[in-house]
């Protein structure tokens, strides 16, 4: 087992090497140079000035020396400066991730437990499973924008209970926590539905039954676990967003989480935020499904 | 006793149904990316600096310069600006200000000349990158007459000798052993953004004492103003980008005005207005945002003028202002805004009028093809890209009707539109555009158009594709006014210049001109005393005329 999890953290290390030199590259070859978009917005810019301001933000280097410059500063702790928001890139990430965790991880374990939820009575209730399909099939077809917009309409203008948006105590959260969480039901009530279904068809749980163990009994201790794998992936797939953030959700709601600040430091040419969110998400994503193998392989023995 | 306490609880009510008005939030689409008054130019920047920071002049609402932390606007009458030859023989001039009396930081420090010696200071100092680049190359010396008393040398002579917008004082109790320790680092380590709740940093009616990067800032009243009280001691401004969600916030309370320099599309603020009654009032004020089409004038078919003439004939520019923006925008002739007093308005002026345009692209030798699009002698087709920013959508309706008003009269637009990014840093700042592009210029009063109009503005690799004449307009007569202009210190004399400029302009057509933008400004109900400018200068600026009403 510790072999395996020192292979795979190598693979984690190049991998990352890689995709930040990619993600750099790409960011990089991006037309307008912050230097562009200055000269755009300044008609007194000289080219003099220019040549000036190119050389102070290092954009004069050859490409494979800033990208060497950037690596190197970042492994020894030193992630630079945000020229968008003439912040230290670390005091502007921990914020977000933290605004994000909270949004997406409230978020995904609601969706997580009203889908498995869900799930189980589609498996259980055979009556009941065309209405967790359309559900599911409504969730997963609804535009979080819209769905979005729509709750604020409701809630926040027409009957004032809740804030339209905004960050402050857990009622900011209501709106936003329930846009996401519906959007993410439908993976895992169809997931779980399919996988609980096939588990209950088992002969085990038919050997359960037939030595009287209760319905919530086989349900809990017998078909979950063996349902649970194919949920561990999805869950593992997740928490690769639980840190990119929700893009459209917090721009609705005017939350400031990973989404809206990848996408804005994408869009500015702010290569050392651009860079190093995007790092992170990959990092963690890649990270989580080393979880989620590890935790497949402690249920389900035989993968191992 | 029963009666005693409901005719308290009756008297107490009108007071518990009036809300305690002590804090105004503010919804803005825009978060500044830097707070420091010398770095950057963005409206989101100006706006939230308007309420905490004054310049020493401004252009006022009703587009005069005024001093706001000096005495008296310097002129060549009241002896404070001065003819001179500087030192390498060339024309220039010396210009003294003197800082009003009692002015002072947020910590109590008096603001003297001192801050105007670190301003200036940091901005010679090419490693620091801090602008105007041009303002500071032209000022060659500055003079510390006394602790209220400055004098600027420039190596030019040029009529807005008197304006000081851009160089604002900085203090130099705070900041000037940052700058010197290293000024080439010193745009990340200034106080401004790494403590910008510092109250020393501010002079305005507030100072910051909260920042959510990305998010809000609240500033709060400035105890050593020295000015008017402001009337709120609060105020919350609060970023929302997606104009919806910002409406949103609006109707449910969360915010209580939206400003109009960075606020909500006109279209969309009528159809709130509409919506929601007495509940807001809105002011739509023209400003100097100037909607055009840029031509690129190395196309064959762009280049003969009587083509650019027929293409604005061909636009039926009124009715597209009165469908698409309720009819708030002002029809443009030329660049210069009506409201600016250069302006002319006996221009030439292009009127709906298809025939006549049709009648023009016949004489240039464009004939209608079997598909309704006309062709040359050599059988190319009267066909170009028309290009804006993607994701804009008040321009991509626009572009939709211009596409559809150039069909009928045999010319056909190919749309391909770009994200602002790639088309303002790549596709028009190294002329890669074929065709016509849709944007606007933001300007200031009597601003000289040099950077997009002048022969040597046309970005080209040698120059680090600096310039703004993206249409490539070369013109000997309009190269001379542009360069005459500035120097020209006589009004009169200046007003024939701008006349001839402006003819040139409606003749040549290097740019198609559309409209001004105006900017719709909602306040609630109980506001008042806003007053907005449409100018770079924000309303903000004269916060402490805002009252409950």
């Amino acid at each position: 087992m510790m072999r395996l999890i020192a292979s795979r953290l190598a693979q984690i290390a190049v991998t990352a090497a890689i995709l930040s030199f990619c993600a750099f590259l790409l960011i990089a070859l991006m037309p307008g140079d912050p230097i562009d978009l200055a000269i755009a917005g300044d008609p007194r810019l000289s080219a003099e000035d220019a040549a000036r301001l190119r050389a102070l933000h290092g954009l004069d280097q050859p490409l494979m020396a800033r990208y060497l410059a950037w690596a190197g500063a970042v492994l020894e702790g030193r992630f630079g400066h945000s020229r968008l928001f003439a912040q230290p890139v670390a005091a502007l990430l921990w914020p977000a991730l933290l605004s994000s965790l909270e949004l997406l991880g409230l978020a995904l374990l609601l969706a997580a437990g009203f889908g498995i939820a869900l799930g189980a009575l589609a498996a259980l209730r055979p009556r009941a499973a065309p209405f967790v399909q359309t559900l599911a099939l409504v969730a997963q077809a609804v535009p979080s924008f819209w769905l979005g917009i729509l709750l604020i309409i409701l809630f926040a203008v027409q009957l004032g209970w809740l804030p339209a948006g905004g960050e402050g105590g857990w009622r900011y959260l209501i709106l936003p926590v329930a846009t996401l969480c519906f959007a993410n039901l439908a993976a895992y009530a169809r997931h779980a539905a399919a996988a609980l279904t096939q588990a209950l068809n088992e002969p085990h749980i038919r050997t359960a039954r037939a030595k009287g163990a209760g319905e919530r009994r086989i349900l809990l201790a017998h078909a979950l676990p063996n349902a649970g794998v194919p949920l561990l992936t999805i869950a593992a797939l997740d928490a690769g967003a639980l840190v990119s953030g929700a893009l459209i959700t917090e721009t609705i709601f005017a939350r400031p989480g990973m989404g809206k600040l990848i996408y804005d430091a994408v869009m500015g040419n702010d290569f050392n935020l651009a860079l190093l969110a995007l790092l992170v998400v990959a990092i963690v994503t890649m990270l989580a499904t080393l979880a989620a193998d590890l935790a497949q392989r402690w249920l389900d023995p035989r993968l191992a | 006793m029963i009666r005693l306490l409901v005719a308290l609880l009756l008297l107490a009510l009108p007071a518990l149904a009036q809300p305690q008005r002590d804090t105004l939030t503010i919804g803005i689409t825009q978060y500044p990316s830097t707070l420091h008054p010398n770095i950057e130019n963005m409206v989101a920047k100006s706006y939230t600096l308007g309420f905490v920071r004054r310049p020493i002049t401004a252009y006022d609402a009703d587009w005069q310069l005024i001093c706001l932390l000096c005495e008296t606007i310097p002129t060549l009458e009241n002896g404070l600006a001065v003819r001179e030859t500087t030192p390498d023989g060339k024309d220039g001039l010396r210009v003294t200000w003197r800082l009003r009396e009692g002015l002072r930081w947020g910590d109590g420090t008096p603001i003297t000349t001192a801050d105007l010696r670190l301003t200036y200071d940091a901005g010679r100092e090419g490693t620091t990158g801090i602008g105007p680049a041009e303002f500071f190359r032209s000022a060659y010396e500055f003079i510390a007459e006394d602790a209220r008393s400055f004098t600027l040398r420039f190596d030019r002579v040029t009529f807005q000798f008197a304006s000081l917008g851009d160089f604002a004082p900085l203090p130099a109790h705070l900041e000037r052993a940052r700058w010197e320790s290293d000024p080439r680092t010193y745009r990340t380590r200034t106080l401004y953004d790494t403590e910008p709740t510092n109250p020393g940093l501010w002079n305005g009616p507030y100072r910051i004492t909260q920042v959510q990067a990305g998010s809000a800032i609240t500033l709060e009243r400035n105890p050593h103003w020295s000015g008017a009280a402001p009337a709120f001691r609060r105020i919350v401004l609060r970023t929302v980008e997606s104009t919806p969600a910002l409406e949103a916030q609006l109707l449910a309370g969360q915010v209580d005005m939206i400003a109009g320099e960075l606020g909500l599309p006109v279209e969309q603020a009528t159809a709130l207005i509409r919506r929601t009654g007495q509940r807001f009032r809105a002011e739509y004020r023209p400003g100097l945002i100037y909607e055009h089409l840029d031509l690129n004038l190395d196309v064959p078919a762009l280049a003969d003028r009587r083509v650019r003439q027929a293409l604005l004939l061909a636009l039926d520019r009124g009715q597209i202002v009165a469908r698409l923006f309720e009819g708030r925008q002002t029809v443009a002739q030329t660049s210069v805004n009506p409201l600016d007093w250069p302006h002319d308005a006996n221009v030439r002026s292009y009127p709906h009028d298809p025939a006549r345009a049709a009648t023009l692209l016949t004489e240039a030798g464009w004939t209608p093809g079997p598909d309704g699009i006309r062709r040359n002698a050599e059988g190319q087709r009267l066909s170009f890209e028309l290009m804006t920013t993607a994701g804009n959508r008040s321009r991509e309706a626009v572009q939709q009707v211009i596409q559809a008003q150039w069909r009928q009269v045999g010319v056909e637009a190919r749309i391909r539109n770009e994200p602002p990014r790639v088309l303002f840093g790549e596709t028009l700042s190294r002329r890669r555009f074929q065709g016509a592009a849709l944007f606007a210029w933001v300007s200031a009063p009597e601003s000289v158009p040099r950077s997009s109009l002048h022969s040597d503005e046309i970005p080209r690799a040698e120059r680090n594709w600096s310039g703004q004449n993206y249409a490539g307009f070369r013109n000997a007569e309009m190269d001379a006014l542009l360069e005459a202009l500035p120097q020209e210190l006589d009004r009169e004399k200046r007003r024939v210049l701008w006349h001839r400029l402006q003819a040139i302009y409606a003749d040549e057509l290097p740019a198609l001109p559309l409209w001004f933008r105006q900017d719709a400004h909602l306040w609630p109900a109980w506001l008042e005393g806003v007053r907005p400018t449409g100018h770079l200068n924000p309303s903000s600026l004269w916060v402490e005329a805002w009252r409950v009403r």
